[in-house]
């Protein structure tokens, strides 16, 4: 185990009577890290953050947050752990204030210091305005808001969050992610979702899970060259030979598509600067020219169902 | 930590209208009770007066007075104990309690904690009405604090055995109604049975112990009773919120 290693997670498994949930979920946090955890319903996100945070016990596997065994020493390791559920568990009867500092006394923060972590709580997520609101009266957006106030009170080494912006508005969306941003600087956060736009908002590192298993784990940079384009779409007021095109360095199909344009798959660098060149000098009359990028949709429905991500299977062998 | 828990409890039952409520039937069912044993004393008090060695007011008035009371708060009781876990479920606010550091019998004790404290703020509104008496009459007060005791181990034993009960179902009504179902059965339980059965039967009854009480007779074996019924039952509780998390 590094130093610097927040979170550690080694042969999770959780099992539902004979229904394995969680298999086999080994990964690792570092500090700085904003980890989305990715995966279709029911894929076991869930369980899997609600091992993490100590609300549901692994059948086999072993979770070290911060240098603590969460199972040997549970009080010891939640200290160091901010969870928010799926329903952020607030009590709808208190004013925001009142549930923060309940909130902050569950989690023994000292009374002198209290009053402090409070401010910064409501200050950091935007709540200063319903201080004295009662929290059955707030907005969803805003109830989502105390959840994660409540999950970052104690200032935790890690930050685990469930499915954050599930039902908000793209307004609040935004805000709740830029939040995640910030407080990814100085906590270490994991993220669940099954929304992928979000991974690619506000994570620096991805892991994919489907049916309990983890199929993907890479940083963001990584998922990010996976998408790059392998295939250009081209339309020509004059559209030349097949096989000129596959002459062009680097091509290795060309399919003529339904509405008149032509997709031109590719290996290696990208044959556009050649392809616009030999177009001019051979008066095809390009009207159009895109790079294709793989969705992450795509990669998503290719690791999940173990489908080749459509007609970019050709480019890739 | 525990007495943290304890006051969120006692806070939203006080938020909650139902409490206020309970607590204003209660006083008014019981005051109405205690005045009909004062009527029945006054009738009384010429040929008792006469008598050497009878029955003074703190049994013909407040040891009925208590006996009432303990019925009457067979009947509330589950509707106090009956949101305890049950609501935490429902509202998905267990998480914030078992990602934080607290352990499951700091929980438990928590909780019931909460609930006790709202009984002894009712435990000390019936108080008054038998130390209203002071003003015109002597009392005993050794029968009345027996009395009193026993009241307020029964209830704790009450609260106990709703909290379990809360803690096993997401809903507050099936709550309510198995521990009303089980009190009452432990209330009646000595009325079953052969001769033989009597005695376990009766040693398992809440009412043969509290009767013991309220004729102001200290035995340590009632108070065992009770005092094993709530450990009992907490212990259950806490096993049971241990078992929520637990493969299965």
């Amino acid at each position: 185990m590094s130093s610097n290693s927040l979170v550690t997670a080694a042969g999770l498994y959780r099992y539902y009577n004979q229904h394995c949930a969680v298999n086999d979920v080994s990964f690792e946090l570092s500090r700085g890290d904003v980890l989305g955890f990715l995966g279709p319903n029911g894929a076991g996100k869930s369980s899997t953050m609600q091992m993490l945070s100590g609300n549901l016990s692994p059948s086999a596997g072993e979770i070290i947050i911060n240098g603590i065994d969460l199972l040997d020493r549970p009080k010891d390791a939640k200290r160091e752990i901010g969870y928010l559920a799926e329903q952020p568990p607030v009590y709808r009867e208190l004013t925001v204030n009142e549930y923060l500092d309940y909130c902050a006394r569950l989690n023994r923060i000292p009374r002198e210091r209290r009053a402090q972590a409070l401010a910064t709580a409501k200050d950091r997520c935007g709540l200063a305005d319903v201080a004295t609101r009662l929290i059955g009266n707030l907005s969803k957006g805003y109830r989502q808001r105390v959840g994660i106030a409540q999950a970052i009170i104690h200032t935790p080494a890690v930050v685990i969050l469930d499915e954050p912006t599930v039902g908000l508005d793209p307004l609040q969306i935004r805000e709740i992610r830029s939040l995640i941003r910030e407080l990814g600087e100085d906590h270490g956060i994991i993220l669940s979702t099954h929304i992928l736009p979000e991974v690619q908002a506000t994570c620096n590192r991805v892991q994919i899970i489907h049916q309990g298993r983890l199929v993907f784990a890479d940083t963001a940079a990584g998922l990010d060259a996976r998408m790059s384009a392998t295939s250009l779409v081209a339309r020509f007021g004059n559209p030349p030979d097949v096989s000129r095109l596959l002459a062009l360095p680097g091509v290795a199909e060309v399919a003529a598509l339904d509405d008149g344009r032509m997709r031109i798959d590719f290996t290696g660098d990208s044959p556009a600067e050649a392809l616009v060149e030999q177009a001019v000098a051979g008066g095809w009359r390009l009207q159009e020219l895109t790079a294709e990028r793989h969705t992450l949709e795509q990669i998503f429905i290719e690791l999940t169902t173990g489908d080749a991500p459509g007609h970019a299977s050709g480019a890739a062998a | 930590m525990i007495f943290t828990i304890a006051a969120r409890e006692l806070r939203s039952l006080f938020l909650s209208p139902l409490a206020w409520a309970i607590l204003a039937v209660t006083q008014f069912i019981l005051a109405w009770l205690f005045l009909a044993q004062i009527d029945t004393w006054i009738t009384l008090q010429p040929r008792l007066a006469a008598i050497e060695g009878a029955p003074g007011v703190a049994d013909i008035v407040v040891a009925p007075l208590l006996a009432n009371a303990g019925i009457v708060l067979l009947l509330i009781t589950p509707l106090i104990t009956m949101r305890s876990l049950s609501d935490e479920y429902r509202g998905h606010t267990i998480s914030l309690l078992f990602s934080a550091p607290v352990s499951m019998t700091e929980i438990v004790l928590g909780k019931y904690l909460g609930i006790l404290g709202f009984f002894l703020a009712l435990l000390l509104m019936l108080t008054l009405m038998p130390l209203s008496l002071l003003a015109g009459t002597d009392l005993d007060m050794g029968k009345l604090a027996a009395g009193l005791l026993g009241l307020g181990l029964m209830l704790a034993a009450f609260a106990a055995i709703g909290l379990y009960m809360s803690s096993l179902t997401e809903q507050p009504v099936v709550a309510a109604v198995t521990t009303f179902g089980l009190l009452l059965l432990l209330w009646i339980i000595d009325e079953a049975g052969t001769a033989q059965a009597t005695g376990v039967m009766g040693y398992l009854s809440m009412l043969s112990h509290y009767k013991g009480l309220l004729k102001g007779v200290f035995n340590s074996m009632d108070v065992a009773y009770y005092l094993l019924v709530i450990a009992l039952f907490t212990g259950f509780t806490i096993r049971r919120l241990d078992a929520t998390r637990l493969p299965h």
